[in-house]
């Protein structure tokens, strides 16, 4: 037990570091460097619960595809901090109300369950020790939670689709490439042997 | 629709690939066509510019005459030579020093020499690993001549019914 | 006590797993010279030891006594540890492939997930050196072979979903057993074949090696590398795509299982055959980088989310349609 306490305590010592660390260094690409080794202690705390399958998902969707995607953005952003720094004090204010409105509905949600008569209790999900927790997961969200888990899939769709209608617009002043065009253009479309007569030529339909 | 359907067929099943994989398969088979260099070499022709060397007659006597044409000639500036008589009359170099880093391996120096002294051997396996041991002097390239002097006599007898 | 005797166990296996496998990340880097010789009509590395053996030791030696040069605008630490990452990660995957029933470090149940998720943060390796280095091209290579990865991992872990959908195991052991019957590679080929090509891009090898066009981008994120570090990487890389290899062999050719179960097959013990269907898969991989010709970006990007992806998700759908009506699905 004791190896496992040490190990434990060694990770979330890690977690909560690079936490404090994310929005204590001063460079952007840092921060999101830290914030992946957050991401990472937090997989293998995870697993050291036993959730193994969420801690994998936690590294396989956060830290290989959001994290990447936040990292492309932030490399690209880089630039001009003195700039964004400047209206600093100006937007204090609306930062801390939002920050205290966000704060106060936490409390509401975290507090608010325990009042909520028809609410599905943790406890009351068997666990059984002889399936492993993937396939237990995977029973209860296509059971019991099966329309709330579609229902978030859609909305995140909904969302995707929509970012990807709001940033798409077809230029019409520039040449496209048409790859099927390219790639289906074969030899017998391009080239033709002829035979030339001599002092008459040959007539090239084009 | 730009898409021919043979063309579909084509990409859906891979078959350029596969036909190409064939073929290469069938490559690893064939007869290389490299040599095994530092074991095997190519063969060499008598008019091959490689390393140079100054030639001796068989007495023992160097040939090189300090005309200077080589040094007059030679588009890089890559030959410096300075010359004195000797103790007997002959007028011979005292100093003959090719810069082998320079050198763009023309081979005009070769053609202007009027006794055959200074040749471009078939040696081209003389790298080194400083840059210093290629400032070759005349003692280097009498050395040289006396290493290679069997190639290079036979590759003057044997291209010289072409000049 | 005992915990020192376990730690003590466990850092023997995993020894008894790297050391092989760098020794043979370094064959295998002499196999992929000495078949894209073959194919060009040349000779390949044959001079040091017995067939040009040793030329990858050599080679090592050489990396291990040159300069090691850190460029002055750099970001040290990143710089650093990228290339690290890099081959670690390489190297931590091989913990759960099963190279027998019982020949495997640590049989987790969910061995795929787990390879998945490593190989993804492969990607990181790539990034840090490409904005580490702090100069133009290796920051537009490490984008572009970042974006690769990531968007090939797409369509990989659809396929995956196929193979899963039929063994109904997330345990790699568990998937190599369900394909005692028939391998994988046959009821869902065209699964099998985008793998293969998903696994070339997934690992930036020809024809998906635009990091190294050097015609565009000199070499990409490794551009500022040199030395050990360079070395790191290009080994890293090896050792990813043997590990692509294994992961092919375990997914589709039945991994340690025999070909025919019959007498002279089934007598060869089962990591035999799992080398074997690793070499052969690390053949055709040889053969790719010999004769197909480098793709355009664009064509990268539309071969990975408009035809790979859609396809794979199809085949998902399909798979499991077949599987739930003809009332296969596994237990």
């Amino acid at each position: 037990m004791i190896a496992h306490a040490i190990i434990f305590y060694f990770l979330s010592t890690i977690t909560i570091l690079s936490t404090i660390m994310v929005i204590a260094s001063r460079n952007t690409v840092h921060s999101v460097f830290f914030l992946i080794l957050d991401f990472v202690s937090a997989a293998c705390l995870f697993i050291m619960l036993g959730a193994e399958f969420v801690g994998m998902i936690l590294l396989i969707v956060y830290v290989g595809a959001v994290a990447v995607l936040f990292l492309f953005v932030v490399m690209m952003l880089e630039g001009n901090f003195e700039k964004i720094k400047q209206g600093f004090l100006q937007y204090l204010p609306i930062g801390f109300f939002i920050g205290i409105v966000i704060f106060l509905e936490l409390i509401v949600v975290i507090g608010g369950w325990q009042y909520k008569s028809e609410f599905i209790g943790t406890s009351k999900i068997i666990y059984d020790a002889n399936e492993t927790n993937t396939e237990q997961l995977g029973k209860l969200i296509y059971t019991d939670f099966f329309l709330p888990f579609q229902i978030s899939g859609l909305v995140l769709l909904v969302a995707m689709i929509g970012a990807i209608l709001l940033t798409f617009r077809r230029r019409t002043n520039m040449k496209r490439q048409d790859m099927v065009k390219q790639s289906s253009r074969e030899r017998v479309d391009s080239i033709s042997s002829v035979d030339a007569e001599i002092n008459k030529g040959v007539k090239v339909n084009d | 629709m730009n898409l021919k359907t043979s063309r579909l067929l084509k990409t859906v099943f891979l078959s350029e690939f596969v036909k190409s994989l064939y073929l290469a398969f069938i490559y690893i088979f064939k007869r290389r066509a490299t040599v095994n260099y530092p074991f095997e070499k190519g063969s060499i022709s008598p008019r091959f510019r490689g390393e140079h060397a100054l030639r001796r007659y068989p007495d023992g006597e160097e040939r090189c005459i300090a005309c200077k044409l080589c040094e007059a000639v030679c588009p890089a500036q890559a030959i410096t030579i300075e010359a004195e008589p000797r103790a007997d009359g002959s007028r011979r170099t005292t100093r003959y020093d090719i810069d082998m880093l320079k050198c763009i391996y023309c081979g005009l120096c070769q053609e202007s020499c009027p006794v055959d002294a200074i040749v471009q051997g078939p040696n081209f396996e003389f790298a080194t690993e400083t840059r210093e041991e290629l400032y070759y002097n005349k003692e280097k390239l009498l050395e040289n001549g006396d290493k290679w002097e069997k190639e290079l006599a036979h590759n003057i007898r044997v291209d010289k019914s072409f000049r | 006590m005992d915990y020192a005797i376990y730690f003590f166990n466990d850092l023997l296996k995993i020894f008894a797993l790297v050391i092989p496998v760098l020794i043979s990340v370094a064959m295998i880097v002499w196999v992929d010279r000495r078949v894209w010789g073959a194919v060009q009509l040349r000779k390949g590395p044959n001079v040091v030891g017995p067939f040009g053996l040793f030329q990858t030791l050599a080679d090592a030696l050489k990396y291990i006594f040159k300069e090691v040069i850190i460029p002055v605008r750099a970001n040290k630490v990143i710089f650093v540890i990228a290339p690290i990452v890099t081959m670690s990660l390489a190297l931590v995957s091989w913990a759960v492939i099963p190279f027998s029933e019982s020949l495997v470090v640590a049989d987790i149940n969910v061995g795929i997930l787990y390879i998945f998720a490593v190989s993804s943060l492969g990607v990181y390796g790539i990034i840090m050196a490409g904005w580490a280095s702090n100069s133009k091209y290796p920051f537009l290579g490490a984008l572009r072979s970042a974006a690769q990865m990531v968007s090939y991992e797409v369509s990989i872990g659809l396929i995956i979903i196929n193979v899963l959908l039929c063994a109904g195991s997330l345990n790699l052991k568990d998937i190599v057993l369900a394909q005692k019957s028939i391998w994988f590679a046959i009821p869902l080929f065209p699964m099998f074949v985008i793998f293969f090509i998903s696994a070339l891009a997934e690992t930036n090898r020809p024809p998906f090696d635009l990091p190294e066009a050097e015609a565009e981008l000199v070499a990409g994120y490794q551009t500022e590398y040199s030395g050990m570090m360079y070395a790191l990487f290009w080994l890293g890389e090896y050792a990813n795509i043997l590990l692509m290899c294994g992961l092919g062999t375990i997914l589709f050719l039945g991994g340690w299982l025999s070909p025919i179960d019959v007498y002279p097959f089934n007598a060869i013990p089962g990591p035999i055959w799992f080398i074997f269907k690793i070499l052969l898969l690390f053949f055709l991989f040889a053969m790719v980088k010999a004769i197909v010709p480098r793709y355009r970006y664009d064509q990268l990007m539309r071969l990975g989310w408009k035809i790979f992806l859609p396809f794979s998700l199809f085949w998902v759908v399909l798979t499991s349609a077949f599987l739930y009506f003809f009332n296969l699905l596994p237990a």
